[in-house]
């Protein structure tokens, strides 16, 4: 059996595929290449204060970022609050309490959610969360919990509130799918030593799962702060795309992610386009770091078990 | 003072499979019981039953009276008062990796409202020191994990950790089959002295451990139980022939 | 044998839990089991709440979703062109055929180097330094905006032509399904036993050819299930091709022009003032939905049955 041809075809097509696999290096390399190098422009020009000036004026050329990072800042977390403790209630819900029949189905659809597209959710949310927004959920949140200062200005029903809560109902599924997969890798064994010591079921749960899994916990709500930081079309589509930081949770805002989908195409100049370039750069890189630090995270928990592609 | 134990006509399933058919037999305080038998005959499926762990499991179904003293546990008790009353000590140690030594053998207690420091530590000293690894681990009560200890120290304390809060009963489910032959030999003089307190009820593979700490000894076969008996009439005069092949040997 | 050498002092008479039997426990260890009752049901009737009010979101958008695009769709949709501003009538059917080649020019792109990197993590790489990085790497980038790749694409391509295209589309959303195509690969290869793999091997099969012609034969239902959440993942994104494809009012099938896409034109249209393209962009979300969703259900579907297969 001639085993030297094999030997020389083998070689070749492992070195094709590891070309492959080096590619996905190089997207991220080429990607960070680029975004550097068609940023110069503005980065010469403002240097690091791009980001902590509240500027955005394309007709006199003066352009800082501060807005937009305090947009997405502001409208990730006000999401996480929303979104985290729901998210940990469906996961505990659907690993220890739900009956087995209905298991399936409830995680069936919280995949569903997690596959509609951003531009549907945007859509829905201008045709009917803004509507709620501004005609029934606002007026009662002023009334009631204006003396929080909050509440204050006008509502048109756009705005961070509205952007933050479409924001929460998105990156729910990924923090709460991912902490199931955390909270199913505990080992059985936790949940019966905590048992027979003689605890209720929720104290079992306290106990013997959520306590072991708590590091993994806080890498899926990094996930979701990661996919918080970088949602652009449903954001873009309710937040009122005002480049200026917002006095109330009812007032527009903007981020990182809308500025650019909002005025890439229309850009005209080349500071212009070189600001909005880096304000890429910037999103690129933070969300590479947050997820970085969020993954590694997960890993520690699960031991590098192939994850689901998330 | 432990409490004896009566059981009348239990049945287990998982599913559709009879685990264990019309088990009756009555194990006596402060006495320790080896049951034994062959892989799969039920022997944990039955000790399971009396802390009602068994239930625990979606598809598992269980019939019959067992009674502690005069309670019976599945009509007149709450699970979670019988897994205080009935302790459990598992086939694999299984400390808690977040916590402490200190913590682990707390945790009980803890779950049961009890805060007050000087409370918990004499608790935690007095458990460490029946499971026989106060010695060994009092100075790091508080700096290693619980996970951190070898496997037979691991069992120690998960059996230390039983013991705080109090129970009547100790289960064990072959304690010492995934430990090596000095920490086995600990555990089994643990055994001698923990059931002058306790009622000790141990599954076990090894036949020879059996002898060593059981006054009495049931051997369990395809989910029935073939005899029970003092452990020197098993051993040396057994009624069942059954029995007497599972003894010499000639199978299982 | 024996005894130990420890001395186990008898319990003291005050103990810190009452031995009396359960019905003479002490008052305060019944209170405090009272409250840990109540707070297991709270917990309970929390977790519950926080499913329904989950669930509740979904099922509104969908209900709505089906509501308002039925009525919106007919034949038309499917076959004409969006009918000039104002007018009543047209489709998105440009849209539809853009997706489509859009999406064609993104698979023919990523699948390939998506597979093949897989193939190399499940077959070569396995427990060397570089595959775990290109792993966690691969990780790291499906969780960068996709805004971020149309960007890259737009500085590659766009720039260098001078003008929109349907191409530079495709390649942004190729970089998305790369490491999508190679996470999924990589875990549906290690699902084939290796007795298969060594089976070949004992043959005399070199090992590209096992790859090839037996290991990815086997797991190619599960890859094909990959490829198609990757597909159905890109299918509804929009930003990517904001400044890519561009979007297009007519028909083209040029790879050098700008394109109409199905989710950029319900963008465009759901922020228009004109009612006739609200119902437009009602009546494409449905369908974009409709075909999202089905192949998450048959993913799914595969899924449950697949790993009954790949175990026996």
């Amino acid at each position: 059996m001639s085993r030297s041809s094999g030997k020389g075809a083998d070689r070749v097509f492992s070195a094709v595929m590891l070309a492959c696999a080096l590619s996905i290096f190089g997207i991220v390399l080429f990607i960070l290449y680029i975004l550097i190098l068609r940023s110069k422009l503005s980065i010469s020009q403002f240097g690091f204060k791009f980001f902590t000036r509240s500027a955005w004026d394309p007709v006199s050329g003066d352009f800082g970022a501060f807005p937009f990072i305090y947009g997405t800042l502001a409208t990730s977390f006000l999401a996480l609050l929303m979104a985290v403790p729901l998210a940990l209630g469906v996961a505990v819900f659907l690993t220890e309490l739900c009956p087995e029949k209905l298991r399936a189905p409830i995680s069936f659809v919280t995949e569903l959610l997690a596959a509609i597209p951003s531009v549907v959710y945007g859509l829905w949310a201008v045709f009917v969360l803004v509507p709620i927004m501004r005609d029934q959920l606002g007026p009662f949140l002023a009334k009631y919990f204006g003396w929080t200062g909050l509440f204050g200005g006008f509502n048109f029903g756009v705005g961070l509130l509205t952007a933050s809560i479409i924001l929460a109902i998105m990156i729910l599924p990924i923090i709460s799918s991912i902490t199931r997969d955390i909270m199913l890798a505990v080992p059985i064994s936790q949940r019966e030593g905590v048992l027979a010591l003689g605890a209720t079921r929720w104290e079992m749960i306290r106990m013997g799962v959520l306590r072991n899994a708590r590091i993994g916990i806080v890498g899926a709500i990094i996930l979701g702060l990661g996919r918080a930081l970088g949602e652009t079309m449903a954001v873009t589509m309710v937040i009122g795309n005002h480049p200026e930081i917002p006095k109330s949770l009812f007032a527009p805002g903007y981020t990182l992610a809308s500025v650019i989908a909002n005025e890439f195409s229309e850009a005209t100049g080349d500071l212009y386009l070189s600001s909005l370039i880096e304000i890429g750069l910037a999103l690129f890189l933070v969300t590479i770091v947050v997820n970085a630090i969020a993954r590694a995270l997960v890993w520690a928990v699960t031991r590098g078990a192939p994850a689901r592609a998330h | 003072m432990g409490v004896g134990i009566d059981v009348e006509n239990l049945n287990a399933w998982y599913g559709s499979t009879h685990t264990l058919q019309d088990i009756s037999l009555n194990i006596p305080a402060n006495h320790a019981t080896a049951l034994i038998g062959p892989s799969g005959c039920g022997k944990s499926t039955f000790v399971r039953c009396l802390n009602r762990m068994h239930e625990t499991n979606p598809i598992a179904r269980a019939t019959g009276v067992v009674k502690m003293g005069d309670v019976d546990i599945y009509e007149d008790a709450n699970p979670v008062e019988i897994r205080r009353r009935v302790g459990m000590v598992f086939q694999r140690p299984n400390p808690f990796p977040t916590m402490s030594i200190y913590d682990n053998v707390a945790s009980g207690l803890k779950l049961n409202g009890f805060r007050n420091r000087a409370v918990l530590d004499e608790t935690v000293e007095r458990s460490l020191k029946a499971a026989a690894l106060w010695d060994e681990v009092k100075d790091d009560l508080k700096k290693k994990s619980g996970a951190s200890l070898s496997g037979g120290q691991q069992q120690r304390m998960c059996i230390a950790r039983a013991l705080a809060v109090d129970p009547e009963v100790l289960l064990m489910d072959e304690p010492a089959s995934a430990l090596d032959p000095v920490s086995t030999s600990k555990i089994e003089d643990l055994i001698f002295e923990l059931k002058r307190q306790y009622t000790i009820v141990i599954v076990t593979h090894n036949m020879q451990q059996a002898a060593r700490v059981a006054e009495n000894t049931g051997f369990f076969l395809n989910g029935k139980m073939v005899e029970f008996d003092s452990t020197h009439k098993i051993f040396t005069n057994p009624k069942d022939k059954r029995t007497e092949d599972y003894i010499t040997g000639r199978f299982g | 044998m024996g005894t130990n050498s420890l001395h186990t002092p008898p319990p003291p008479q005050e103990s810190a839990i009452s031995r009396a039997p359960i019905e003479r426990q002490s008052r305060r260890v019944r209170l405090n089991r009272a409250r840990r009752y109540l707070w297991n049901h709270v917990v309970t009737g929390l977790a519950i709440l926080s499913t329904i009010v989950v669930i509740a979101p979904l099922v509104a958008i969908l209900v709505y979703l089906i509501y308002k695009g039925t009525s919106s769709l007919n034949l038309a949709f499917f076959t004409k062109i969006p009918a000039p501003v104002g007018e009543p009538g047209g489709g998105m059917s440009n849209a539809i055929v853009g997706s489509g080649i859009v999406l064609a020019l993104a698979s023919l792109l990523g699948i390939p180097v998506g597979i093949a990197a897989g193939v190399y993590l499940g077959e070569f790489g396995r427990g060397k330094l570089l595959a775990g990085a290109v792993r966690f790497t691969a990780d790291v980038l499906n969780g960068v905006p996709s805004i971020v790749m149309g960007i890259a694409a737009y500085a590659l391509i766009v720039v260098e032509q001078k003008h929109f295209s349907a191409f530079s589309g495709g390649v942004a959303l190729a970089i998305m399904m790369v490491p999508t195509i190679t996470r999924t690969t990589e875990e549906m290869l290690a699902t084939v036993p290796h007795a298969i793999r060594e089976a070949a091997y004992g043959l005399g099969v070199p090992k590209w050819r096992t790859v090839l012609s037996v290991t990815l034969k086997t797991a190619s239902p599960g890859i094909i299930t990959g490829c198609m959440l990757a597909f159905a993942r890109v299918a509804g994104e929009t930003a990517p091709l904001l400044f890519t494809a561009f979007g297009n009012q007519f028909w083209s099938f040029k790879l050098n022009e700008p394109i109409a896409a199905l989710p950029l034109q319900i963008y465009i249209y759901a922020l228009s003032p004109y009612d006739e393209w609200h119902r437009l962009a009602w009546a494409g979300s449905l369908v974009l939905i409709v075909l999202i969703m089905a192949s998450v259900t048959l993913v799914r579907i595969y899924a449950n049955r697949g790993v009954l297969k790949g175990a026996s």
